[in-house]
């Protein structure tokens, strides 16, 4: 479980997120929705040491990440995967060698388990094929799957994917997100995800928190959504002339 | 002054929690092939005409008849060895691999490989940065060694072939009141100017933040930091080692 508490950060005097405190179960795929420039991402940067937040905590099983020394800080951040929203594949290596990276720079493996191990991440999110391939040479789609068999090859507790979506057609964002929700349950994970699509909302989203300039207007679960009485959450949500439609 | 401040703890972080020995071990060989053995090239051309050119332009200026035709070599061996093998061939080098280094890291940076180190619990800067300005310092002295037998032999196919001074002058000329000490001196200038060239070019591609636009000003940047040092650094050295 993933617990953070009073989170707040400021850019040049500018509040970024303002005492956000909320908690993250295992084995479930929790979604941080809002529009364009509400801090979701800097949330997760906060949650993930990429960006300090000036105040609150982040509780990793117990382990305050901010506060703890830097053997157990090290321990925590190797317990994470992360979903990049590029993918962030290294470029100079091949998918199997990105994929691999983790293992080579950070266990004792040996050559055949890390092979093993690598083959079967790639297998699960159905890259086996592309493994000779460089980052270049292969879709956004792909991109991104490496990026989750890269994010779960070292079997991580935690797994943080942003916007995993972005810049894919409907139906490869389906597949996608599937996939993070078959791993999450599979392997008992805590995942947060951070979206603005309302498909991944609907279809794997089981506790959702709607962040609005920096604040936490509303938490719950997906089939509660849509009876909101939050004004900022239901513009967000019928933005789209479709589904405001099918409300009325 | 907070941009020195923040180049001298960036070379702080260079030194801390590192990797396993293999990795840098295989990161410097990557880096001294990226950064030396492609510069072989670019460093042979420009090498060579200098040296060819500094030959025929000291014929044409040194036309008093008290003074041996032989000097003309002596001059081009002492020019390439004390000023245009290290310094000229390093500023070409900042602009070829100074760049390249800023280009590299800003689009790492940009594109969040460098977040997706640092969330693995790797220390980015040592990974990235530390086998690159090694890496420079171990092979820009071999390249100005380079550079200068080169410069040097330029100098001799130029003079020997527009006849501007025989192969027996010239081969007398460079072997003349030869001093070996300039050639310590010259070795020494390239590892500094080494360090300096890989680890500004790393501080401003490192940094970056953006877009594509801000990547091509950290590379601007780069050369350009790069070479007023390489300037400054060989007026310190020429003053404090000759």
């Amino acid at each position: 479980m993933i617990e953070i508490n009073n989170i707040s950060k400021a850019f040049n005097g500018k509040e970024v997120l303002k005492g956000i405190s909320a908690q993250f179960q295992k084995g479930e795929t929790n979604l941080i929705i809002g529009g364009s420039g509400t801090g979701k991402s800097v949330l997760l940067k906060c949650m993930i040491g990429l960006v300090k937040p000036d105040e609150g905590n982040v509780l990793y099983n117990g382990r305050d990440f901010y506060h703890c020394d830097k053997e157990t800080q090290q321990s925590i951040r190797r317990e994470m995967g992360v979903l990049f929203q590029g993918g962030a594949l290294f470029d100079s290596k091949t998918v199997e060698e990105n994929v691999r990276f983790p293992l080579d720079m950070l266990t004792t493996q040996s050559p055949e388990e890390k092979r093993e191990r690598v083959a079967f991440c790639l297998q699960r999110v159905g890259l086996e094929q592309a493994a000779k391939r460089m980052p270049s040479e292969i879709s956004g789609g792909m991109k991104k799957r490496v990026g989750i068999a890269r994010a779960i090859v070292m079997n991580p507790a935690y797994l943080f994917c942003d916007e995993p979506n972005s810049g894919l057609d409907p139906l490869t964002s389906v597949k996608i997100d599937e996939l993070i929700k078959e791993i999450t349950e599979e392997y008992k994970i805590t995942t947060i995800i951070i979206t603005h699509d309302m498909n991944s909302v609907m279809e794997i989203g089981q506790n959702i928190m709607f962040l609005y300039q920096g604040n936490k207007l509303w938490e719950g679960v997906n089939t509660d959504i849509t009876k909101t009485d939050v004004p900022e959450l239901k513009e967000f949500l019928f933005s789209n002339k479709l589904l405001r439609e099918m409300q009325e | 002054m907070s941009v020195i401040g923040k180049y001298f703890i960036f070379l702080g972080t260079l030194f801390g929690k590192g990797e396993k020995l293999s990795v840098y071990w295989r990161r410097l060989m990557e880096e001294c092939v990226g950064i030396g053995v492609s510069s072989i090239f670019i460093v042979a051309i420009v090498s060579t005409f200098i040296g060819a050119v500094s030959c025929i332009q000291t014929a044409y200026n040194l036309v008093s008849p008290i003074i041996p035709i032989s000097t003309v070599a002596l001059i081009v061996r002492d020019m390439e060895i004390l000023e245009l093998a290290p310094t000229i061939t390093c500023i070409v080098l900042a602009g070829k691999v100074g760049s390249n280094i800023a280009s590299e890291l800003g689009t790492m940076r940009i594109t969040e490989q460098i977040d997706a180190l640092e969330v693995m619990g790797i220390n980015s800067s040592s990974y990235l940065v530390l086998p690159k300005v090694v890496a420079a310092m171990l092979t820009f002295p071999m390249l100005v060694i380079f550079s200068a037998f080169l410069g040097i032999l330029g100098g001799y196919l130029a003079g020997t072939l527009t006849g501007v001074i025989t192969e027996r002058d010239y081969l007398y000329g460079i072997r003349d009141s030869f001093v070996p000490y300039n050639i310590f001196f010259m070795c020494v200038k390239p590892f500094v100017f080494g360090f300096l060239i890989a680890s500004i070019s790393s501080f401003k591609g490192f940094f970056t933040s953006g877009g594509a636009l801000e990547v091509g000003k950290a590379s601007t940047q780069a050369v350009t930091n790069s070479c007023i040092s390489i300037l400054v650094a060989d007026y310190l050295l020429a003053q404090l080692l000759l």
